[in-house]
């Protein structure tokens, strides 16, 4: 079974889409000769040809505009936003035009849109270059929203979301990109909308995603030697949220903890919490915990940075309150 | 470089029904019927007529909110706009969009919105759709010239200058930015000069003339079409009323729009065909009743049209299937 970096997924992904469809096309800045400032796309250029593969100027409002524009007129547009900080540089074509072309049309659209965006921290891109987009995006219904955790699942979502007949954000982990991982041969395109139970455990639930997600798991392996038994949610799916799989968790373990690499307010955890109050609220046998950001940005200097993101310590604590609870 | 007479007949009867039809939104307006707001074309009726003129099918177009000239000059049926204006289940956008977003995929009209300058790289996208199939196509996008000052410009120009991409960036330029005139808001003359940071043509032109603008609009489809690239098009050109339905305009100097009806679109390519002997007064006439029957005949079936059923507020959020 081949064996491939998050990185690598991508590239695939890509690849097999862009031969698969004559109308996929892909663009944004520097992804073409220079193969990414990430070395996410190298080789697509020089295989698929300067129409297809095009590198643009740095102007991230044409670049998702004319995605859209593209969409809606016969093409499958793919468009990078190199670091997912960039969305709120092209926030009216997201938000105004993007999540809004089909509905104000009265339907008279579908929008075959792929915006890929590498975010995350973690790595000292210090504050402008490091934050993750989630919950900017999940405010603008209209629009999808995935974060691969693994190279399978990137590799299945991104050809899943390109394949979509409506826009989909894939936001990749900038600290992912080296992790490596099983993609089958067979690997087929995947749907959205759909989480995934990572780790089975009856104690607590824990929802999370991509680095994030990671940390969770390690946690849960830590715990485990003292016979705490953490299932893992991998979200994948922000919208549409897979509410079934959550719930069913919380109907299983009475308890939850959400981690996010994310300011507190208006959180995407927030959601999750809303979830367990409106729906599973009698499963609930101790109060919920979010781990994340809290009212604090993201800084430069090394300690600060580590201490602003959740890590296995401040997950591993809130897993100990809600079952001391 | 001339219209042929059915050109010139046709283009007379947009401009007749884009006139009426507007006078009698903002009779609606003020009878309550439309909510919101509006942005009405009269007076910039030749720009749409003289421009689609020069449009094949399959040319795609993004405009303004300001753009109810533009969705009847392309071929919206005047009962899909006047439903769209009252919120109706069988208007234009099937009442999601209203009178600032009017979009009929069928024959082209990528969508009217309310963002300034956002239509222009969408524009890009339907050019660059046509440049990658091969289709021969066009795309245009119209915009005032207050929307020359915000990025959206720019980056447009700039890309579709990059990548020859078959656009045409068609400016308005009716003088006043909502209650701004524009030299107060921008340090040059014409807005068409700005096309010399993106190497590419810039072109002004009356836009009162419908066949000076058809002739400008022709030869850069013609270029764009054979892959040499986008063009900016000024077209001179004026507001009679204010910006929207509330605005009386009082900021304008006295007497010049006063200068500006003499120099009436309508009035111009009428006295053109009178001239020519393609058109009389009696002719002319009737055509104006024709087109105001046409007017009154939609709204009237507007009124009578169901609102949408309140379960669609959920449809059309998203592609299903």
């Amino acid at each position: 079974m081949p064996e491939m970096t998050y990185r690598e997924a991508v590239a695939k992904a890509l690849a097999d889409e862009l031969a698969s469809d004559p109308d996929v096309i892909f663009f944004g800045e520097d992804v073409g000769e220079a193969g990414g400032v990430f070395k996410v796309t190298p080789g697509l250029y020089e295989r698929f040809g300067g129409d297809r593969v095009r590198d643009t100027p740095i102007s991230e409002q044409a670049i998702i505009g004319t995605a859209l524009g593209a969409a809606i007129t016969g093409l499958r547009p793919v468009a990078e936003l190199m670091f997912a900080d960039f969305v709120p540089v092209a926030l009216d074509q997201i938000a105004n035009q993007v999540a809004k072309y089909r509905y104000m049309s009265g339907g008279q659209f579908v929008v075959p849109l792929t915006i890929r965006a590498a975010q995350g921290g973690g790595n000292g891109f210090g504050t402008q270059h490091s934050q993750c987009a989630e919950s900017w995006l999940m405010n603008f219904p209209g629009i999808k929203v995935v974060s691969p955790s693994t190279p399978v699942d990137m590799y299945g979502l991104l050809r899943g979301a390109i394949r979509e007949n409506n826009p989909v954000f894939v936001l990749e982990h900038k600290g992912l990109y080296n992790l490596k991982g099983e993609v089958p041969d067979d690997t087929a395109p995947m749907n959205l909308g759909e989480a995934k139970v990572v780790r089975a455990g009856s104690h607590v639930t824990v929802v999370a995603s991509q680095l994030m997600l990671h940390r969770a798991l390690e946690a849960a392996a830590a715990l485990a030697k003292e016979g705490i038994e953490v299932e893992v949610i991998d979200l994948r799916s922000f919208v549409p949220l897979d509410k079934t799989t959550i719930l069913q968790s919380l109907a299983k373990t009475n308890r939850l903890v959400v981690v996010e690499e994310a300011p507190h307010q208006a959180g995407w955890g927030g959601d999750i919490v809303s979830l367990a109050a409106d729906e599973g609220v009698y499963w609930l046998a101790a109060p919920v915990k979010r781990v994340n950001m809290g009212g604090a940005l993201i800084a430069y200097s090394p300690p600060l940075e580590d201490e602003v993101l959740p890590n296995v310590g401040r997950i591993t604590r809130a897993i100990r309150d809600v079952l001391a609870a | 470089m001339t219209l042929e007479l059915d050109a010139r007949q046709r283009a007379l009867k947009q401009m007749l029904e884009i006139r009426l039809a507007e006078e009698k939104i903002q009779e609606l307006f003020l009878a309550n019927l439309i909510r919101g707001t509006t942005h009405l074309a009269i007076g910039q009726e030749a720009v749409a007529a003289g421009s689609t003129a020069a449009l094949i099918p399959g040319d795609k177009v993004t405009c303004t909110y300001r753009g109810h000239h533009h969705a009847l000059a392309l071929g919206m049926t005047l009962r899909g706009m006047m439903g769209e204006m009252m919120g109706k289940a069988t208007g234009a956008c099937k009442g999601k969009g209203g009178s600032m977003h009017m979009t009929d995929a069928t024959i082209g009209l990528l969508g009217a919105n309310a963002i300034v300058g956002a239509q222009l790289p969408i524009a890009l996208g339907a050019a660059l759709t046509a440049q990658v199939k091969k289709t021969g196509n066009i795309a245009v996008t119209f915009f005032g010239e207050a929307a020359s000052n915000i990025g959206a410009f720019h980056e447009a120009l700039n890309m579709a200058s990059i990548w020859k991409l078959p656009v045409l960036f068609i400016c308005e330029n009716n003088l006043y930015g909502e209650y701004s005139v524009w030299s107060k808001t921008t340090p040059i003359q014409n807005i068409a000069d700005r096309a010399a940071a993106y190497n590419i043509p810039g072109v002004m032109v009356d836009g009162q003339d419908t066949e000076a603008v058809y002739q400008v609009v022709k030869t850069a489809a013609d270029r764009a079409r054979t892959g040499q690239g986008p063009s900016l098009i000024e077209c001179k050109t004026y507001r009679y009323r204010g910006h929207s339905r509330t605005d009386t305009a009082p900021y304008r100097k006295p007497g010049e729009l006063d200068e500006w009806l003499q120099r009436d679109p309508i009035n111009i390519l009428k006295e053109r065909m009178i001239a020519d002997g393609q058109l009389d007064e009696v002719e002319y006439e009737e055509l104006r009743q024709a087109a105001e029957t046409a007017v009154v005949d939609a709204i009237e079936w507007a009124k009578n049209e169901p609102f949408p059923a309140l379960e669609s507020l959920y449809a059309d959020v998203y592609y299903e299937g």
